[in-house]
């Protein structure tokens, strides 16, 4: 039977992370950059989390609560800032083609990733390939104490952690800015036009530094949120998966929205499942090809949007196009 | 009066992009209550000199000053805060963004589109503009973007505006109406500097003029003191002939028949509607009409490039034997004579690449020929050098590309091409859009010669002035129809402006 009170929850917390990589990258390409990093910046800031609440597990101090989320949300941050630095130097400040560098950077991010998991995991000498945080897992994926007494009502709306809750805050707010604020305006019209913004008098590189390392941010917590919560503090190389890909085509999915993304992001959570939740019977075939559900979703999706006309829902104009002032 | 000080002052500034000076010493003066019209050739540095004043260049070497006072303008920030404003050629404003937003765009504080929209509307009384401010900017005609982009710059309160060639895209009747509101504002006492290359609207419209040359200021006078062999003598460095020939057509004979030729565009609209006409061999028909009623499109489906929903196109060659065109490749329709250039807003949009350099740019047309493995990279290598020497293209060298050349100059590149195929059909749109008189001079004897040597001339212009110069005979389009087919000599522009507006020009 189709269990549908089991299935939200899962559909969620397997959504958490791509809304957060969805929200990071659309601020991203808000600004005309269009950061196929994504992917490895998810990554990065995964492993980045994992470090820190390594090292911390392990220091032989008595563990604090607040400690126990700062340090691998600190690091987390750090990491992911750090990428997305180094994607604006090289795009905005060095003009490099925006998809190499962003393709580079998710190899980059991935490497980095299993570099680390796989140093980690010789440190521990675990029998089985992976690195366990139980401790931090446990603060982090700590859910609403009155969730468990409000019957399915509870389990399906409270039944999270607070990075769950931040993602969508996040994504509230960032669809706010976009849309009611001076500085929302002006970072749209920096993707859009970047030569108009310049000469309205709009600090184009800074709102392209911001922007860029601010997603990044964002988009990095979808990977500390996955380790942490979803695979309860355990880290495999290569268990994140593509993730980062569907962050990346959710932004599209979402025709540039990130309230959309709230919605979009656990539809797309539910279709990565859906495989477990469907009784396939003996055959495992069939369990393949409901995998492939958000992929084909995805270039369903692909082929409406480049079909509808209106303006509104077209990438910003600019997007992955390098810009300097005096060119001629 | 020549005590006055100047409102902008710029002295010795000096410009360069690699190893292209764009200006060299420059200086100018910029007075208050007065409008100055700034001329020169194609790539003499007017638009760059402008972009340093209004803080999108920044001078290599050079000092200005506003009301006396020197001053370093580092971004169009800078510029915004001393009042000065420019309206560029090319609109800077972001489509997707209501004309609102649009105006409001780089200024501080928060966000408040009630209050900016009164604003707008109080700046609209007060110069009579027609302006919504919460239409969209892709929902906007060229004269309305343009209005915008008036209300922008005095939005944030400029009294020196800037506007690089407004009128290159308005009907005669739009540009009246600029023209009035800019005199508007200089009685108001605000400076104002126009740069355009139609020597009527300079004699029109201006107080004083200034000259520039190869990025050097050669001199200023009264326009009353002057007149249009004066000033293009200036701008040339030498005398030249100012006046379009239009000889007789000779023998003219039914080259391409056009019968109800409908179109509608990818989303529906119809663009051409039952448009029939007829274009003869040493000829030039001249096409009128407000920019996008079909003149693209009309060209376009005689070359094979849109597809066409009713009608029929047929090509009389010099037997008297007809060929349907219609359902045709546009390469076939090429091969039989018909040749193509059509200079887009941007230039660049049809027909050049604009990272390719001059030489492969002419490649484009001749790939294809000849029999080897490899192609022939000698005779367009020739004939872009044929080009640069004949039409006097400023350019470094023939390897340079093509996107580093000044709007002007890119033109030549294109027609040059066109032309240089010897066609038997030269439709043309826009062919001096943007150009200096001199060049445009260069373009209108060209086609002349092609008219001279029995092909058929299709000529799409946007100067009416030109048009009933130059044109044997002149169609007008009213959206997308034919308003009428009138010869070209003896035709009397505000007609042609009125059959522009309205369908047979008559009534008001």
């Amino acid at each position: 039977m189709f269990d549908i009170v089991s299935f939200i929850p899962r559909a969620v917390m397997q959504g958490i992370p791509l809304m957060l990589g969805c929200t990071g990258e659309t601020i991203t390409e808000k600004s005309g950059n269009l950061n196929l990093g994504t992917a490895g910046i998810m990554y990065v800031g995964g492993i980045c989390g994992v470090i820190g609440a390594f090292l911390y597990e392990n220091s032989g101090v008595v563990m604090v609560p607040v400690l126990t989320v700062l340090i691998p949300l600190l690091s987390c941050l750090l990491g992911s800032l750090l990428m997305g630095l180094l994607y604006c130097f090289l795009t905005v400040t060095l003009r490099a083609n925006q998809n190499v560098t962003g393709l580079a950077m998710t190899t980059f991010g991935v490497g980095f990733g299993n570099f680390f998991g796989g140093s980690l995991i010789k440190l521990v000498k675990a029998d089985i390939p992976s690195v366990v945080l139980t401790k931090t897992s446990l603060v982090f994926s700590r859910k609403l104490p009155f969730a468990g007494n409000l019957g399915w009502f509870g389990r399906i709306f409270l039944n999270y952690s607070f990075l769950a809750y931040a993602a969508i805050a996040l994504a509230l707010i960032a669809s706010y800015v976009l849309k009611r604020t001076r500085t929302g305006l002006h970072l749209r019209a920096v993707g859009e036009n970047p030569s108009t913004a310049d000469t309205a008098g709009i600090n184009v590189v800074r709102y392209k530094y911001t922007a860029t390392c601010l997603g990044s941010m964002i988009s990095g917590l979808g990977g500390l949120y996955y380790v942490m919560d979803y695979a309860s503090g355990v880290w495999t190389n290569g268990a994140f998966g593509d993730r980062g890909w569907l962050a990346v085509a959710l932004v599209i999915f979402t025709i540039w929205r990130p309230n959309v993304s709230i919605f979009a992001s656990i539809l797309f959570g539910g279709l990565y499942i859906l495989n477990i939740y469907i009784p396939t019977g003996p055959n495992l075939a069939i369990k393949e090809i409901y995998k492939m559900a958000p992929y084909v979703v995805t270039i369903i999706v692909l082929i409406i949007t480049s079909m509808r006309n209106k303006r509104e829902n077209q990438p910003p104009a600019a997007l992955g196009l390098p810009y300097f002032r005096e060119e001629r | 009066m020549e005590e006055r000080i100047p409102a902008v002052a710029m002295r010795d500034i000096t410009k360069r992009f690699g190893p292209v000076v764009a200006n060299d010493n420059c200086w100018l003066n910029i007075y208050r209550g007065e409008i100055l019209a700034l001329l020169g050739e194609n790539g003499s540095g007017k638009t760059t000199l402008m972009n340093m004043l209004s803080g999108v260049y920044f001078p290599d070497e050079g000092t200005i000053a506003i009301d006396g006072k020197h001053v370093v303008i580092r971004s169009p920030k800078d510029a915004f805060a001393l009042g000065i404003g420019m309206i560029h050629q090319h609109f800077k404003l972001v489509d997707v963004l209501t004309a609102a937003e649009n105006i409001v765009l780089g200024l501080p504080g928060k966000l408040d589109l009630k209050a900016a929209t009164a604003k707008i509307r109080e700046i609209c009384d007060t110069y009579q503009f027609d302006v919504d401010p919460n239409q969209k900017i892709y929902d906007m005609s060229v004269s309305q973007k343009q209005t915008v982009e008036i209300v922008k710059v005095l939005y944030r309160g400029a009294d020196i505006l800037i506007l690089d060639e407004p009128t290159a895209v308005l009907t005669p009747q739009e540009t009246d109406k600029l023209f009035a509101v800019l005199r508007n504002m200089r009685n108001d006492g605000k400076a104002i500097v126009i740069i355009t290359h139609k020597m009527h609207e300079v004699e029109a419209l201006s107080d004083r003029v200034a000259v520039l040359r190869h990025g050097q200021f050669v001199g200023d006078m009264l326009t009353k003191n002057t007149n249009a062999q004066e000033m293009t003598n200036m701008m040339v460095g030498h005398p030249v002939v100012l006046n379009i020939k239009r000889p007789e057509p000779v023998n003219p004979k039914p080259r391409i028949e056009v019968k109800g030729l409908t179109v509608r565009s990818m989303d529906g609209f119809l663009k051409l509607e039952d448009v029939s006409f007829t274009a003869n061999s040493g000829e030039i028909l001249g096409i009128a009409g407000i920019s996008g009623c079909g003149q693209k499109e009309l060209l376009e489906a005689i070359a094979g490039l849109q597809p066409v929903e009713a009608g029929s196109i047929s090509y009389v060659n010099d037997n008297g034997e007809r060929e349907e065109l219609l359902g045709k490749d546009p390469l076939s329709i090429q091969s039989m004579g018909v040749a193509l250039s059509f200079v887009p807003e941007d230039r660049l949009g049809m027909g050049l690449v604009a990272n390719m350099d001059l030489a492969d740019n002419m490649m484009l047309r001749s790939f294809r020929r000849g029999k080897s493995l490899f192609t022939d990279r000698h005779s367009p290598h020739k004939l872009a050098e044929n080009v640069v020497h004949d039409l006097d293209v400023q350019t470094p060298s023939v390897e340079t590309p093509v996107r580093r050349l000044s709007g002007g100059n890119v033109q030549k590149v294109l027609v040059g091409r066109e032309i240089a195929e010897a066609p038997k059909v030269l439709l043309t749109a826009y062919a001096v859009r943007g150009l200096d008189i001199n060049s445009s001079y260069t373009i209108y004897d060209l086609i002349n010669e092609q008219k001279a040597a029995g092909v058929a001339v299709i000529y799409v212009g946007e100067d009416l002035d030109v048009l009933l110069e130059l044109a044997d005979r002149i169609l007008v389009l009213c959206g997308g129809k034919v308003s009428g087919i009138i010869p070209g000599r003896g035709a009397k522009k505000r007609d042609v402006g009125l059959m522009m507006t309205k369908l047979g020009g008559v009534g008001e």
